[in-house]
């Protein structure tokens, strides 16, 4: 039971803050980075209305030293009020993480997919698939890292209820993690769309595999274009995506079938976690503003390769990936594009700098495939 | 006993008065926080405990054995003194099914209390491991006088090495799943501070794994004595792993003999070992330096936790009772190919390891044998079931060398009903 914890903390604040500050020697984390003993000693007495606290937040930091190359966060959100109640440790790992965002600044929001320009005619001989996936925390619940079996299967609940009664290109289909056939389980697996349990310790010592598979599950529509995962990372993950390079096509329906759903959870008086500081608020601070990341598979074996590469997607407020999504390699020059920021730019916005960073990148590689330099048109920083 | 620890078993006096004043949570919860405890009302009414109640429909182990509706309803709002909770100490069950052939115990301790404030989860658990033992009824046998132990000098022609192992927690603190990490640190500080007084062929030295040398580290690796970090998700879904390394370490003699591993699955795990088949040296100095350590340990102010219904209390409940484990690793190349091998241990009330330990095979035909009961015998009585067990063994062993037949001994009766 989440007030329980509450009085664990309680407990703990016999002990000095020198006797129960974590050992960050190691590390190279956001948390580690941001959290001293003076923060510590502010907010180890503190708890937010469901019992999670400090230590919950940090555990996963704790746990988690990191690697030298690459800045892991190191800390979650147990529900909504976490990034209120530790706002003095959240707030600069914030900033640190998303480009300098003050705790002033405040996040724009916008789903209309009509704002965006272009994005249908990227080469699908190089765009291979496009695909865009936010996720959403459901108003009412504490987060994957603190809620109780209760709190889990009244999420997945809502959630089927909601999917159910989708109509028109979203009608679908749930798939129970606990409950689904062999035969639906290759498919699911064939089709790309089945989630494991987590085994990265990042979400493990953060406590999100507890309970597995209990209430987790998968939807998609008939047509397989739009998914929507519960109760993984974190309450809804939504994705929408397709074979090929129609980017806008991709963002109308990933905005569309978003709002339905917003909808159908709001009648029920449980809307989205949102505000508008933060944007959507997700367990994992790397993911607060849009949570979007919208991206493609391009084949880019020459531009790849090129010396001037990292500094393209930079400049273009890209990041790349293996073609099996975070920290895995690229296959045979294939690699996964997508948005680099989250939060202080809207979603129209985001999405638009994947579509023009394609289509230049791909320009580029044409180039370089006849022999011609790119010099010419390596970007300013946007 | 320091300052901050008397202030510490007062506050947990508190909490026990007014838990046995029948006061429950609501009370625990206004006194400590009132905002929490509001939340929690609320909670409680939104989500009664057949909400909560784990799927375990898959499971295999004791806790999913003996865990009903009503119980969980029963226990679920409960609290130790500590504050730890009945689905904290089940995580583990309901996070590792197990498996159809092997059936792990599926629950842990948090502290002492845990098997009081939830004994109507663990008493069962504890009768399904152990044999039928009764906590309600019966009581546990401690014997730690080495000199009662007969026959046991085993033939090295067999015996390669002999060792005798088991766990003690400082009464106070709470153990692995639930310390906090001054908790931890302070077990740390209890335990190295006592072994510095070991004298003699006792003498020895802690290396914090934290702090070791490279050079360090690679000599305990020579010496098979460290231990890495729990991968095992029974361990790690029981919260065993929070913070590493921090507080964990590794002492041993100088003779490398007697080794103690800190905060690991444990508050301490205490081994004595050695090449060769002198069990009964190896007993004597694992009672004899258990025994000086206690006394370190009382000097300060400290105890082991230990009561006459549980014997010493450790993490899981499958190491109640006496902790030990008390094992050799043995050539035995004709009777391990002989299918009455394993009817032959059972009856003896002995386990095959391989090598490496719990869940490794073995390699060659070196097995590592070992009792396995812990709770309900004392630990004289285990370790001499283990040696008898093991001549039997070995005199098997030179029956079929030489072409006789063995027999099947008769199986050893556990308790007397």
């Amino acid at each position: 039971m989440a007030a329980m914890k509450n009085c664990h903390n309680d407990y703990k604040m016999k002990f000095s803050v020198d006797e129960e500050f974590p050992d960050l020697s190691q590390h190279n984390n956001h948390m580690a980075k941001v959290l001293n003993k003076d923060i510590y000693s502010k907010l180890r007495g503190k708890s937010t209305p469901s019992g999670f606290t400090v230590d919950d937040v940090i555990q996963t930091g704790v746990d988690n030293p990191g690697h030298p190359f690459i800045m892991t966060v190191g800390c979650v959100a147990g529900d909504e009020e976490s990034y209120e109640v530790f706002k003095e440790l959240l707030d600069p790992i914030i900033s640190d993480r998303h480009g300098g965002y003050k705790p002033t600044d405040k996040h724009k929001t916008d789903l209309n997919y009509e704002n965006l320009k272009g994005g249908d005619d990227l080469d699908p001989n190089y765009v291979l698939s496009s695909r865009v996936r936010t996720g959403r925390s459901i108003k009412g619940f504490t987060l994957p890292p603190h809620n109780s079996r209760g709190e889990r299967r009244g999420i997945e609940k809502l959630s089927i209820e909601a999917l159910s009664s989708l109509d028109g290109e979203f009608k679908g289909k749930y798939y129970p993690l606990n409950g689904m056939t062999d035969a639906e389980q290759e498919q699911l697996i064939a089709d790309h769309f089945l989630f494991d349990k987590p085994v990265s310790p990042l979400l493990t010592c953060a406590g999100m595999a507890r309970d597995w598979p209990d209430a987790r599950g998968i939807w998609h529509n008939d047509n397989k274009t739009f998914l929507v995962w519960v109760n993984e990372e974190d309450h809804l993950r939504v994705i929408s995506m397709q074979k090929g390079g129609n980017m806008k096509e991709v963002f109308r329906r990933f905005c569309v079938g978003l709002q339905k759903i917003e909808e159908i959870f709001k009648k029920h008086n449980h809307g989205f976690m949102w505000n508008e500081h933060l944007g959507y608020i997700l367990t994992c601070p790397s993911n607060l503003g849009t949570g979007l990341r919208g991206g493609v598979h391009v084949k880019l074996p020459k531009l790849s390769t090129h010396p001037k590469f990292e500094e393209i997607l930079t400049r273009l407020r890209l990041q790349k990936r293996g073609t099996g999504g975070v920290d895995t390699a690229s296959v045979g020059g294939v690699f996964d594009i997508s948005n680099a920021d989250r939060l202080g730019s809207s979603e129209v916005e985001q999405v638009q700098l994947v579509v023009d960073g394609v289509k230049l990148m791909v320009e580029m590689e044409k180039k370089l495939e006849k022999g011609e330099s790119i010099d010419g048109m390596i970007p300013a920083q946007k | 006993m320091s300052g901050s620890f008397r202030r510490l078993i007062s506050g947990r006096s508190t909490a026990v008065l007014l838990a046995s004043l029948g006061a429950g949570t609501m009370a625990t919860g206004v006194l400590l926080n009132e905002n929490g405890s509001l939340a929690a009302e609320a909670k409680k009414k939104l989500y009664p405990p057949s909400s909560d109640f784990p799927d375990l429909r898959k499971h295999n182990n004791c806790m999913a054995t003996a865990l009903t509706p009503a119980i969980y309803a029963k226990l679920r709002d409960k609290l130790t003194p500590n504050n730890w909770t009945l689905d904290q100490c089940i995580q583990t069950g309901v996070d590792n099914p197990g498996h159809p052939f092997i059936k792990t115990v599926g629950c842990v301790a948090g502290d002492e209390e845990s098997y009081e404030v939830f004994a109507e989860l663990f008493d069962p658990v504890i009768k399904d491991r152990h044999n039928g033992y009764d906590p309600r009824k019966m009581t546990h046998p401690t014997d730690l006088d080495a000199s009662k132990l007969k026959h046991g000098m085993f033939d090295e022609n067999y015996v390669l090495s002999s060792r005798v192992r088991t766990g003690r927690s400082i009464r106070g603190l709470s153990l692995p799943p639930a310390c906090s990490r001054a908790e931890r640190r302070e077990v740390e500080r209890v335990v190295v501070t006592a072994l510095a007084g070991l004298k003699g062929d006792l003498a020895g030295r802690y290396y914090s794994l934290g702090d070791m040398t490279e050079k360090e580290q690679q000599q305990l690796i020579d010496d098979h004595f460290l231990f890495d970090k729990p991968v095992s998700p029974l361990l790690t879904c029981a919260f065993m792993a929070r913070d590493w390394p921090d507080a964990r370490g590794i002492w041993h003699n100088n003779e490398k003999t007697f080794l103690i591993w800190v905060n690991e699955e444990d508050h301490t795990r205490v081994i004595s070992m050695e090449k060769g088949g002198n069990m009964k040296r190896v007993f004597e100095r694992f009672c004899n330096g258990l025994k000086q350590v206690e006394h370190l340990i009382q000097e300060r102010g400290w105890e082991f936790m230990w009561n006459e219904r549980l014997g010493y209390i450790l993490t899981c409940p499958s190491n109640l009772g006496t902790g030990l484990r008390a094992g050799v690793h043995v050539r035995l190349p004709n009777l391990s190919k002989d299918p009455r091998f394993s009817k032959i241990l059972d009856n003896l009330r002995l386990q095959k390891r391989g090598t490496g330990g719990v869940d490794t095979a073995a390699t060659g035909d070196t097995f590592d044998i070992s009792n396995l009961d812990r709770l309900g015998k004392s630990e004289v009585e285990l370790v001499q079931l283990l040696v008898d067990g093991v001549n039997y063994l070995i005199e098997c062993e030179k029956k079929l060398e030489k072409g006789q037949d063995i027999q099947v001994p008769a199986p050893l009766v556990m308790f007397k009903k």
